[in-house]
């Protein structure tokens, strides 16, 4: 590491810090900017890095929204009352209370699903290429479809979060939850960046170009892919949760197992930063965050159909995504070595 | 008698999904795409028909109309979007179409508006066991006109011209290019004769069921499954797992409740493609 990213790494912390001082207005949307940037680098670890495209993250981002929410509320209260009210305020929680129970929260909402990912890996990830990403896809739908009808956790009216107690008049929800998010992207960053200096991330890319390969070369390839997906389903429980919060309210389909939405999105967002790479994803989550809220804003009612314009080409004509785009114009900046002469003639037998 | 409700129930809707999923099966085995917008076509067919139904025509010539129409809008989507993604990555395909779903789904909603729909046939119902046993006639008549296409699509295939050329096509793209088959011509028509089909099944579910404009991604989560279990270019195979499926769904409906319907479709997809990567383990193979 030398010392241009230490200065980059340092300035955009400071800013991480600063930035709900200094844009008050847009607390919300920075928290949940920092959402997405999670999940589109946790996604990354799939997609790019290993070659299998998943529209199943978007469970383990339900399961740490419903469980932190659960943990929350049913470590004080009577979980089915409390759903049963349908967010009137019956119980309250004081300071104290909600600041453990979302503690509490975050841990399950962590852990659970990570150990979800590595029961279920072994079966899922036996598949491969479009039958993984439609298996993942029906996983997704499913898990909306199914907690749509539990009661205790709301079926189809939804469930309130704990709303977040008055501290001697002082507002200080929207700092809370924008710190939150920030520190799960700071400690999903400096995660994924140690995980990609390993041999680790050579596996997953070994995995991805040619897994028979791969396995003939001795590495248990499943190990290291079930490894990668609960890696993946740590961080994308713990956004899941810190959404949930946020929202202040889950709905199955259209909040938690929205596959529809954020399941899509954060397949884009890696995309168009450009799949494989460290900050593709980042990059990438944070253009899309821009485009939507301006579609969002200016295209009112039309922005589903602006979204699905916006896939549609973002596929079509830019598989590769801006990190791709760069890597090709400037390769040397990618640390590859570029014979002039033998360019040109690459060029020239096109 | 609930039994028999419920399998009867599920032969007929099964029927409607194995057409659907014929024209999965077909544009999967000649361009090598797997088509997420297939349940929305279905819906915007089945919109054509209820459009009729509320001008007064009779919703029964949708069945006609609706083909014809959607034949060019598969046209249409394939020169704007298919034609780029067919030699590419099956993902990228997939992602695509995922577009063209959402972007449908949305103008679905904004032309037709959010609410559940369908076009009241007035065939009546038959009864049957003592009165035990319920069927409404649009469901036999939506049955016997799937056959009906079913059948006329299989001569098409065998007989035709185009027919010859797009199972050509499907057997080996390159060496049907190199006899004169103008691949890009027989992929535009299979995409259409797919729309078509999809139009066709919409009709016949807008007066069977009901339609919405959301309801479109169960059907292709639906046909997908049928064309896995039963292989590409089987077209017995499809009958019998859409029959199997319609079954399955009646039992479900009515063991597991009405809310867990479409998951428990889902939920089925994923134990059938996890029992198939357990099966071909065991020979050191994995699907593909």
């Amino acid at each position: 590491m030398n010392k241009n990213s230490w200065i980059l790494y340092i300035g955009i912390l400071v800013f991480g810090l600063v930035a709900p001082f200094i844009f008050p207005a847009f607390k919300v949307q920075l928290s949940i900017l920092c959402v997405l940037i999670v999940l589109a680098t946790t996604w990354n670890i799939q997609g790019g890095e290993m070659g299998y495209n998943t529209f199943g993250n978007i469970l383990f981002y339900g399961l740490g929204m419903y469980l932190c929410a659960s943990v929350q509320v049913g470590m004080f209260f009577p979980l089915a009352e409390w759903t049963e009210s349908g967010g009137e305020k019956t119980f309250v929680h004081t300071p104290s209370q909600f600041f453990q129970g979302m503690a509490a929260g975050l841990v399950v909402a962590a852990v659970v699903p990570t150990i979800v990912a590595g029961l279920i890996g072994y079966a899922i990830l036996g598949l491969r290429g479009h039958y993984f990403a439609i298996c993942t896809l029906g996983l997704g739908v499913a898990a909306g479809e199914i907690s749509g009808g539990i009661e205790i956790i709301g079926a189809g009216q939804g469930f309130t979060t704990p709303p977040f107690p008055n501290i001697g008049g002082l507002e200080a929800r929207g700092e809370f939850f924008y710190f939150l998010s920030f520190g799960a992207l700071v400690l999903t960053f400096i995660a994924v960046r140690a995980i990609y200096t390993t041999r680790f991330r050579l596996i997953l890319n070994a995995i991805r170009d040619n897994e028979d390969k791969a396995e003939a070369m001795g590495i248990e390839t499943m190990k290291y892919k079930i490894t990668g997906w609960m890696i993946s389903a740590f961080f994308c429980g713990l956004a899941g949760g810190i959404m949930g919060g946020l929202v202040g309210y889950i709905d199955s389909t259209d909040v938690a197992f929205d596959g529809r939405e954020m399941g899509v999105f954060m397949v884009l967002m890696a995309i168009l930063g450009g799949k494989g790479t460290l900050w593709g994803p980042i990059i990438g989550a944070t253009l899309f965050h821009f485009f939507k809220e301006g579609f969002w804003t200016f295209f009112l009612g039309w922005q589903y159909v602006a979204l699905g314009v916006l896939i549609v080409v973002i596929v079509i004509y830019f598989p590769e995504g801006l990190m791709g785009w760069l890597r090709e114009k400037y390769p040397e900046r990618f640390g590859e070595v570029v014979d002039e002469a033998d360019r040109k003639a690459q060029i020239e037998l096109k | 008698m609930i039994t028999i409700q419920a399998c009867l129930d599920g032969l007929l809707l099964g029927i409607l999904f194995a057409l659907i999923a014929y024209g999965m099966a077909l544009q999967w085995g000649v361009m090598n795409i797997i088509n997420i917008a297939q349940g929305d076509l279905v819906i915007l067919g089945g919109y054509i028909a209820y459009f009729m139904y509320l001008y007064g025509i009779h919703p029964a010539w949708g069945v006609i109309v609706s083909p014809i129409i959607m034949y060019f809008v598969g046209i249409a989507i394939y020169k704007l979007v298919i034609n780029k993604v067919v030699d590419r990555d099956l993902f990228i395909s997939i992602l695509a179409t995922f577009g063209i779903s959402i972007l449908f789904m949305q103008l679905m909603n904004f032309a037709f508006g959010a609410d559940v729909v369908l076009a009241n046939s007035g065939y009546g119902t038959t009864m049957l066991f003592d009165n035990n046993v319920v069927l409404p006639n649009s469901k036999i008549f939506s049955a016997f006109i799937s056959i009906v296409f079913a059948i006329c699509l299989v001569v098409y295939m065998k007989r035709s011209k185009l027919g010859r050329a797009i199972r050509a096509t499907a057997q080996n793209a390159r060496a049907a290019k190199i006899l004169g088959v103008d691949t890009e011509k027989v992929y535009a028509a299979t995409f259409g004769i797919n729309a078509a089909l999809c139009g066709v099944a919409g009709a016949l579910i807008s007066i069977t069921f009901t339609i919405h404009p959301y309801m479109g991604l169960p059907y292709t989560i639906r046909s997908f499954m049928i064309v896995i279990v039963a292989g590409l270019g089987n077209l017995p195979g499809v009958a019998m797992s859409g029959m199997g499926l319609g079954i399955f769904e009646e039992f479900a409906d009515y063991i597991l409740g009405t809310e867990f319907r479409i998951g428990s479709v889902f939920l089925l997809l994923v134990l059938i493609l996890v029992y198939r990567r357990f099966k071909l383990s065991r020979k050191r193979e994995y699907l593909k």
